[in-house]
């Protein structure tokens, strides 16, 4: 039991983000890569998955403006996008990612852009959650100016 | 390791002739990764140097040929210096995917004796067969775990090469596991499953997916189960 109050703290916003299925295992394969040498991997990963993927967020987005849509394309770039975050354990934004590719493959325009706009909303929110816990922003990249206004509510 | 030069000193190994351990010739094995994906090969590398490998990390097979030096277009500039002992890649990936680096690498004379492990997020029976009777030494299911690591390392301190084509295609060859992609029944040679999968897909139209979409998987190739063979989730 961690008798450091803000240690204490962080190991409970930790365990909630698992309770509530933001993060799987995955993310604790990379906790277990951590160590004095590399004390801040987990955050350089998260990091780097922020500023990868916001350019296949902005990808999908423009897709998603020029009808008609082109699934192959759209599936392309979710293939990535899903592939990264499994990578860091991203449980709730891979979900999301699943359930796109596969209106993509019934060809499913709406379902794609209702997908996609949670997709966006899970991909915020743990941003904030991890921002919380890591104690340091994620600096963002590469945004349209509706994805920002989306994403800051 | 102390040098030793007096005849006394007896190694195992048939290797080494002289005791003269110069700096690049380490017991250390060498792994090259190739991962178009920037997230990947960070993680990659991580496990692969906890795991006390040397690493050298590229975004493509052309530029993992271009390391090894059998890329046809450029001229090896000497990079291939260092000695490569196993070579672990993506699937897919734009321009050569995986597969077609598996070839070029066991088409080569110089360099097919080299242990190629195979990475995707997609567990496809079809893809995994392909790349194992290609000449892969495994196959791996992304995300890749340290787990997965330490038992490809291990491919590289036995003697797996005599053993490599005796073995066969067991299920040690395989990293399945519970959620999956394709919801059909298992083949037989998989004893042990389990009931339920996490996510299925809807079968799919190859009317919508063209060939532009190379790593997608196409209704033709047989599905699987990822069955869990560890108790973790």
């Amino acid at each position: 039991m961690e008798r450091n109050p803000m240690r204490r703290q962080l190991a409970v916003m930790r365990q909630s983000l698992f309770d509530q299925g933001y993060l799987d295992e995955q993310f604790v394969q990379l906790e277990e890569l951590q160590d004095d040498a590399n004390p801040n991997f987990v955050e350089e990963v998260v990091t780097l998955y922020y500023r990868d993927s916001a350019r296949l967020i902005l990808n999908v987005e423009q897709a998603l403006e020029r009808k008609p849509f082109d699934f192959n394309k759209l599936d392309g770039y979710m293939h990535q996008f899903k592939g990264s975050s499994s990578s860091i354990g991203a449980k709730k934004v891979k979900a999301e990612s699943t359930l796109f590719r596969e209106y993509c493959k019934s060809g499913n325009g709406e379902g794609c852009m209702r997908t996609f706009q949670q997709l966006k909303k899970e991909y915020a929110t743990l941003r904030k959650k991890l921002e919380a816990y890591f104690q340091v922003p994620i600096i963002f990249q590469f945004f349209s100016l509706s994805t920002l206004l989306n994403m800051c509510f | 390791m102390a040098r030793n030069g007096a005849v006394t000193w007896r190694r195992r190994t048939e290797k080494i002739e002289s005791f003269d351990l110069s700096p690049s010739d380490t017991e250390e094995v060498h792994v090259l990764a190739v991962d178009d994906s920037h997230v990947d090969r960070k993680v990659i590398e991580r496990l692969l140097r906890i795991s006390s490998c040397k690493v050298t990390a590229v975004d493509s097979g052309r530029r993992a040929l271009q390391f090894l030096g059998l890329d046809e277009e450029k001229e090896s500039n000497g990079l291939d210096g260092l000695k490569v002992d196993l070579i672990i890649t993506d699937y897919c990936m734009p321009g050569m995917t995986g597969y077609e680096l598996l070839k070029k690498i066991k088409e080569s004379s110089a360099f097919r004796e080299i242990p190629v492990v195979i990475m995707s997020s997609e567990n496809v029976l079809a893809r995994i067969d392909r790349c194992l009777e290609e000449g892969a030494e495994d196959f791996i299911v992304k995300p890749v775990k340290l787990s997965d690591v330490k038992r490809i390392k291990d491919y590289m301190t036995r003697d797996f090469r005599v053993g490599e084509r005796e073995r066969g295609r067991g299920i040690n060859k395989r990293k399945l596991r519970d959620s999956c992609d394709l919801s059909l029944s298992p083949p037989s040679i998989l004893s042990s499953s389990s009931p339920s999968s996490q996510s299925q897909s809807p079968s799919l139209s190859p009317s919508i997916l063209s060939a532009t979409a190379p790593c997608s998987p196409s209704s033709l190739d047989s599905p699987t189960r990822r069955l869990k063979m560890t108790s973790s989730e």
